[in-house]
């Protein structure tokens, strides 16, 4: 073994382990910051996208509406999408009732796979704070919204999604409303 | 020049849509291929959770009104996001996901073949 | 009581670890042979350690609820066998089933390997200290099994019902025996180079390790699938999901490493590549510990998401690996006395080939697991890596590795010629005719698919003719090669055969088309010990004819109050019939699912075939010595 030998193992030392040690510092780096980070996944929310077109039957009825035709006011709506089998629904519902009593403010509901019996009864127990009832029984129309759950919220301005709320409502998404409404 | 020809090779074969599902239903194919958003580790083909069956639909629907698949999977792009594709698309996020393995491989050959005698001694 | 004793066997363990550290030091110094001490402490902390163990059995059987692993994985009217399998069927338990394999493996090490060099000895026992001293702190700062609750609920949250299935019973011992027991050759490698002792001795001496381990890692990650298939409902067996990426990793690398020490325990060749590949091995089981365990991927089955305990395992993982960094680095001789040009057609160069390949294999993987953290980290936007990317940049790369595993063997040390080897040529024509009619016959398309059925069975004849011809020479390669081939032919046939119906259907309706009808019968309720099941009786014909009677179940567990779809499935050489049945939201028919998978069996079969292989080369040394 000579010289050369020796100087090869020296270079390799000299360039390969402080590069070895900065790509795992590297990964270190990125696998630590990457714990604290939530892995479910939530879609993001695009501000002011328009509205889906789409065609819909009313609730309890063979009659259509088109997209247009529903959110034709120049007015705020509020589509909640909601069950009777969905059990946050009831939690949000008081939040819904307030919110109806708002003039700008007009609730549209769009019933997600669900039984026109169960629904009515729901709405009895708790209330109607819907202006219109639409119905989607096969939860289509929901994915064209890009809903994947009950119950989402969606606040809507001349033919733009302004807010998106995915999950029952709260006291502090209930302000946020309000506050974006006035 | 070796390195050349074994590249060009991969490209071609790489570039070959490798389809192994035998799906005769189109739907099949492109479910198999969508990420369930509730359950966020099976694809909508074996999900069956609420969203799961209406997504089924959707797509089925789209495919009859005449939606190739690409443009189904653009919609659904626009209403989800990325994260619903299995198939992650080629585009400036994902360059080094798909061509860093290939760019391993190459390198590997190259030091290989570089330390490899042709002639017979 | 028997959390009591459990808990402070750990202590007693930790214990043990400070006096073996200060013999092996003490040891290390002196001039005289091994310290017996240096034994009888680590058969002691074994000792403890299945002491600990059996504390946590006992606690789950007697339905301890005081001890909150107990409470959160076990109910009272668990059926006893699940009682007992769910004590590693948690994390805590687990972890403790990781000390388990740790400590057993150590101190048979140390018993087997009576005529190996004492430093070198002295040091593996070391480095395994300095791994189980990492977990035991883990276990007891973060994890403690024998946590206690106050005041003693009455009953336990129970076990999740997927998971009381008797091959996930076994899966995770007969796993980690494979995935924990790499730490043996970790520790090894590490004493090894520190000692200038990576020769061809040791490689012989290590090369039973490997096998060991690797034989156990391949049935783990084979029961892992066939749980997935039988219990899961999809009718799959692999997802490339993160948990199955993970265990996957250590037995490519393991197997790469278990061919170059096969070159090293003749030649002092690609002794850098076994040193490396010995590290990787273990540090890829690491990892995959703490990409499961931290919460930080999404997947299927993770069984802790907890960041405080992410952080430890990350911290204590990358202190391993400086550690095995520093030690290759400054310890480590590179074979530079050797010429190592390889000639182009030689044995040398096929195992080169085999871990050029290996490699590239390995870093699809990875990449595909890890990249989507990368991604969110560095510009917050999430992607999924799924099936299609690792199928699509596998799959081509599977021809060249499939001939290049074809002829290989067959290669001679340092150079080979080719006469006498048109046999070779003969069965690559069988193999390029039969498939291109089976292309043809299957009415599938594809350049690619040609060439991968051609390579398949190229290997496939290949070794079955070595088989016959050559009879016991090179046996258990022969028949690990011949596995392989058969499990790919398996796949890409299951593949290209299955087909599907799926439908709603009421009770008493019945499914109409071309090739079969399916009839829903009745549905019987019964009741078992945890669990009430709704069960449908459904009758396939085919032709008129009956093919099958399918029986798929629903679950309704009571606690966790859970629903399961139950497959039913037939099995037979030729094929596997599997049929689930789903309930609708709000509707009175069912969801069925009826799948036709041609060949299943034959895939578990080879890898069963595989592992064979790696037995046969076990026990043949067993002869030689």
């Amino acid at each position: 073994m000579g010289c050369s030998a020796f100087s090869k193992k020296n270079m390799k030392t000299k360039i390969l382990l402080p590069f070895t040690i900065v790509s795992f510092l590297f990964i270190f780096f990125i696998l630590y910051v990457g714990l604290n980070r939530s892995n479910i996944y939530i879609p993001e929310t695009v501000t002011n996208e328009k509205i889906p077109t789409f065609k819909v039957k009313v609730f309890n009825s063979e009659k259509e509406l088109t997209s247009k035709e529903i959110f034709e006011n120049d007015i705020y709506y509020l589509l909640n999408i909601w069950a009777s089998w969905c059990i946050p629904c009831r939690d949000e519902h008081p939040y819904l009732m307030e919110l109806k009593k708002n003039k700008k403010l007009e609730i549209v509901g769009l019933n997600y796979k669900d039984k026109v019996k169960n629904a009515n009864n729901f709405l009895n127990e708790l209330n109607n704070p819907y202006t219109l009832i639409l119905s989607d029984t096969d939860g289509t129309i929901a994915i064209e919204w890009g809903a994947y759950g009950v119950p989402e919220t969606f606040l809507i301005y001349n033919g733009k999604i302004i807010k998106k709320i995915i999950g029952p409502m709260n006291n502090n998404l209930f302000k946020e409303i309000e506050r974006a409404v006035k | 020049m070796k390195i050349l020809n074994l590249l060009v090779i991969i490209i071609f074969l790489f570039n070959f849509n490798v389809s192994n599902a035998k799906d005769r239903n189109l739907n099949s194919k492109i479910t198999k291929n969508l990420r369930c958003l509730i359950c966020q580790g099976q694809s909508i083909h074996d999900s069956d959770t609420e969203f799961a069956n209406s997504l089924k639909l959707v797509v089925e629907k789209k495919i009859t009104e005449g939606m190739s698949e690409n443009e189904i999977y653009e919609f659904l792009k626009t209403k989800y996001g990325e994260w619903i594709l299995y198939d992650p698309a080629l585009n400036q996020k994902t360059y080094i996901l798909w061509l860093l393995p290939l760019l391993l491989f190459l390198i590997g050959g190259a030091i290989i073949f570089k330390n490899l005698k042709i002639k017979k001694n | 009581m028997a959390s009591l004793i459990g808990s402070y066997s750990l202590f007693f363990s930790l214990g043990f670890s400070v006096l073996i550290l200060f013999f092996s030091f003490k040891n290390l110094k002196n001039t005289i042979n091994f310290d017996n001490k240096l034994l009888s402490l680590t058969f002691l902390q074994l000792l403890f350690i299945i002491l600990s163990f059996f504390g946590l059995i006992i606690a789950f059987i007697n339905s301890d609820f005081s001890n909150s692993t107990v409470f959160n994985h076990s109910h009272t009217t668990k059926p006893l066998f699940y009682k007992i399998s769910g004590t590693w069927g948690n994390h805590e338990g687990s972890l403790l089933l990781w000390l388990l394999v740790l400590t057993l493996f150590i101190f048979l090490f140390l018993i087997s390997s009576k005529k190996q060099p004492k430093k070198y000895r002295v040091l593996t026992l070391l480095f395994q200290q300095i791994i189980i001293i990492g977990f035991l702190i883990f276990l007891i700062q973060t994890s403690n099994p024998f946590a206690q609750i106050y005041p003693v609920p009455s009953e336990g949250l129970g076990l999740n019902p997927i998971l009381q299935d008797p091959a996930l019973a076994i899966h995770p011992p007969i796993l980690y025996l494979g995935y924990v027991g790499s730490s043996i050759i970790f520790s090894s490698v590490l004493a090894a180079s520190s000692t200038n002792y990576i020769s061809k001795e040791w490689a012989k001496h290590i090369k039973q390790w490997i096998l060991i381990s690797w034989i156990f890692l391949t049935l783990g990650i084979l029961l892992g699938s066939i749980w997935a298939y039988y219990e899961l409902g999809w009718g799959g067996f692999w997802f490339w999901d993160p948990v199955e990426n993970v265990s996957l990793m250590p037995w490519l690398a393991l197997t790469t490493l278990f061919h170059c020490v096969l070159v090293l325990e003749k030649k002092l060749l690609l002794t850098s590549w076994v040193v490396i590949l010995s590290i990787a091995t273990f540090t890829l089981s690491m990892s995959g510990t703490f990409l499961v365990r931290s919460g930080i991927l999404n997947s299927v089955h993770t069984f802790a998401n907890d960041p405080e305990r992410g952080l430890y395992i990350l911290i204590f993982l990358f202190t391993l690996i400086f550690l095995s960094l520093f030690v290759f680095f400054f310890f480590h001789k590179t074979d530079g006395q050797n010429n190592t040009s390889f000639f182009w057609l030689s044995k040398e160069t096929s195992i080169l080939i085999n871990n050029w390949f290996m490699m590239y294999f390995l870093a699809v993987v990875l990449i595909g697991t890890i990249y989507p953290i990368f991604l969110d980290v560095l510009t917050s936007q999430k992607i999924s890596v799924g099936p299609p990317f690792y199928h699509k940049l596998i799959i081509p790369f599977l021809i060249p590795f499939l001939l290049a595993m074809a002829i290989g063997p067959k290669l001679n040390w340092i150079k080979s010629n080719l006469q006498n080897k048109s046999h070779l040529l003969l069965l690559f024509a069988i193999s390029l005719i039969l498939s291109f009619l089976i292309i043809r016959i299957l009415e599938i398309s594809f350049l690619v698919n040609t060439i991968l059925f051609t390579s398949a069975f190229y290997l496939f004849f290949i070794t079955l003719r070595d088989f016959f011809i050559k009879g016991f020479k090179n046996l258990a390669q022969n028949i690990a090669h011949f596995g392989f081939s058969l499990l790919i032919l398996s796949i890409l046939f299951n593949n290209f055969l299955s087909s599907e119906v799926i439908t709603n259907l009421k009770v008493g309706e019945t499914y109409k088309s071309d090739e079969l009808t399916i009839n829903f019968e009745k549905i019987e309720k019964i009741k078992k010990q945890n669990f009430e099941a709704i069960i449908g009786k459904f009758n396939v014909k085919s032709d008129n004819e009956l093919v099958d009677i399918l029986k798929p179940e629903l679950r309704i567990y009571n606690q966790p109050n859970i629903v399961t779809s139950e497959a039913d499935i037939k099995t037979n050489l030729l094929s596997d019939k599997f049929m689930t049945m789903n309930l609708v939201q709000n509707q009175e028919y069912f969801n069925i699912r009826y799948q036709i998978k041609p060949f299943m069996i034959w895939i578990w079969f080879s890898v069963i075939i595989i592992s064979f292989g790696g037995l046969f080369s076990f026990f043949k040394k067993k002869y030689e010595n």
